[in-house]
């Protein structure tokens, strides 16, 4: 494994006058292919280092390299153009006049051939499920058809690096386990690392890593098993509260991590010995 | 107050060009001092459901009726402003509506454009901004120095500043993290109760349905396609499979467990801790 990401004691403020810093001396790396969520309270400062990755802030102090590229390096424009971003708003993004116009955006600006364009953007569409809507206009989707055409937007420019800013957010609960597993599927098939800022439990435990900031420090970093047995003040996935609650009431269970599908096969064995 | 549709059809219009039909000849009634949540697909209707009980949205055909003051076509859009009073709203992503220079002015906007005087309004926002516990320090900041959750709780102080009877809420949780979410949905709870309102909440989380509505309905493409109280609709596997809506995951994992084990449970949990009753009881934990 490769780390793709590399970042060294970065730090941040946006408020020059204050004392306080938005982010503080963060140092990690994320390898390539991995999944890794970025967890913490609001106002730790994960959008603040989501916008900081893709160059759209100006780090302080440290340096961030991208596939060996640094960030905010203006010699070299082309550092940006493998990483993608989907921002927690969709309003925050959209340009086009038509769903298919805003998706080409990235792509014209890269001066693609028409031909592998209307490829592309047909098959980042049906990707997200929103080929149907490809002739509306963005301005009058639902909130969640906007974040799906958001996400078509990066998946068009294939990008070797997803930062996902909380862009599943607007999602029905079903579209968002649908979506999840479409990009999990594409980033094994084409090696993409994910960098995914989360506020959903489920959606961090089933990524490779967690990390957790604390305004703005990391606090914690490791899989999420060992996340969940060692921050009890983090609100685990549902079995695991289950299985909690159970000993509360004084059922008898192991002290560590349960998946779901330990704890299924856990209560069936426990009705066989019954 | 009550709100009552009365086969409500409704689309957006921008010049000559028409939306198709956002809202399909809708009958609803929700009774006063109910609790529902609305909850269904993207783009199934649910935010044009809320724009249509504030007048934002005014139906094409059919009359919406909020506590005496009635909504139809037509109808001059300056006596929809008791019900703008009535019927506080608060929209998805309430921070982009922040625009004032202080957190106070802004709270102290809509109760000083229903005619309170500006003593009163401030402080009025400084009682909101405890309520939403939000430290009154901030009052003098900008809006926009805050964080993402103070920034929502801020916005949402601006709507019960007003004293609204309804309160109509668009995805008031989403990105909170997980304890800053529970903060504002109990703190909506708790006023809920204490004011006797008629509370509306569009939400895709169902445990939230679970843990704090009493009535929900289920849209699919414009239409209200199933009502009725949260117990009985989760019972429904089949139906909310076919409009692709998800039960609790405590319901989820009831059905889990019932399956492979062929034990089925005494009754319908939707709560962590009804689940976990559930299971003692019947002797599987």
């Amino acid at each position: 494994m490769k780390p793709i990401v590399k970042v060294k004691n970065l730090t941040f403020k946006y408020d020059k006058r204050i004392e306080e810093e938005t982010l503080s001396d963060l140092s990690f790396t994320v390898n390539q292919g991995e999944w890794l969520a970025v967890i913490g309270h609001n106002g730790s400062g994960k959008s603040t280092l989501a916008k900081l990755l893709v160059g759209l802030l100006e780090p302080e102090e440290g340096s961030i390299c991208i596939a060996g590229l640094n960030v905010n390096d203006t010699m070299n424009r082309n550092g940006r153009s493998h990483i993608g971003l989907v921002f927690q708003n969709p309003e925050n993004q959209f340009i086009g006049t038509t769903v298919e116009d805003d998706v080409a955006f990235g792509l014209e600006n890269i001066n693609m051939p028409y031909e592998e364009m209307v490829k592309r953007i047909g098959k980042a569409l049906k990707l997200v499920d929103m080929y149907e809507f490809r002739s509306h206009d963005p301005s009058r989707l639902s909130g969640g058809q906007k974040q799906r055409v958001a996400i078509a937007g990066m998946l068009a420019l294939k990008p070797s690096l997803i930062i996902l800013d909380e862009a599943l957010v607007m999602l029905d609960p079903k579209s968002r386990r649908e979506l999840l597993s479409t990009l999990q599927h594409l980033i094994k098939t084409e090696n993409i690392t994910v960098i995914s800022i989360t506020h959903d439990m489920n959606e961090a435990a089933s990524a490779d890593r967690i990390m957790i900031l604390e305004k703005g420090r990391i606090v914690k970093s490791g899989s999420p098993s060992l996340i969940f047995e060692e921050q009890l003040d983090l609100q685990p996935p549902f079995a695991e509260r289950l299985k909690r609650e159970l000993i509360t009431r004084g059922g008898e269970f192991p002290e560590n991590y349960m998946t779901e599908e330990e704890m299924v096969r856990r209560l069936c064995n426990y009705c066989l010995i019954v | 107050m009550q709100l009552l549709f009365d086969s409500v059809t409704a689309d957006y219009q921008l010049g000559p060009i028409r939306s198709p039909r956002v809202l399909r000849s809708i009958d609803m009634n929700l009774k006063s001092g109910s609790f529902t949540a609305v909850i269904g697909h993207t783009g199934s209707g649910k935010s044009s459901l809320l724009k249509a009980m504030n007048g934002l949205l005014i139906p094409t055909d059919g009359q919406i009726k909020i506590g005496d003051t009635v909504i139809k076509a037509g109808k001059n859009k300056r006596s929809l402003k008791k019900i703008r009073k009535q019927v506080g709203m608060v929209f998805q992503f309430p921070e982009s509506q922040l625009f004032a220079e202080t957190v106070e002015q802004d709270i102290c906007f809509g109760p000083l454009n229903f005619g309170v005087p500006l003593i009163k309004a401030k402080k009025m926002a400084r009682d909101v901004l405890i309520q939403v516990g939000l430290d009154p320090i901030i009052l003098t900041k900008s809006p926009f120095s805050l964080s993402g959750g103070q920034k929502r709780r801020v916005a949402i102080a601006g709507i019960l500043a007003m004293q609204p009877e309804v309160l109509v809420l668009d995805e008031p949780g989403a990105g909170l993290d997980p304890a800053g979410k529970k903060e504002i949905l109990s703190l909506i709870a708790s006023w809920h109760h204490e004011k006797k309102l008629t509370t509306v909440l569009v939400t895709h989380d169902m445990d939230d349905v679970a843990t704090y509505a009493d009535d929900v309905i289920i849209m699919n493409e414009g239409q209200i396609v199933m009502h009725g109280d949260k117990r009985s609709i989760f019972s429904e596997e089949k139906e909310l499979k076919k409009w692709h809506v998800d039960v609790p995951d405590a319901r989820r994992f009831q059905l889990r467990i019932e399956q492979e084990t062929g034990v089925i449970l005494p009754q319908v949990c939707l709560t962590v801790e009804e689940l976990a009753e559930a299971l003692i009881e019947v002797n599987l934990a």
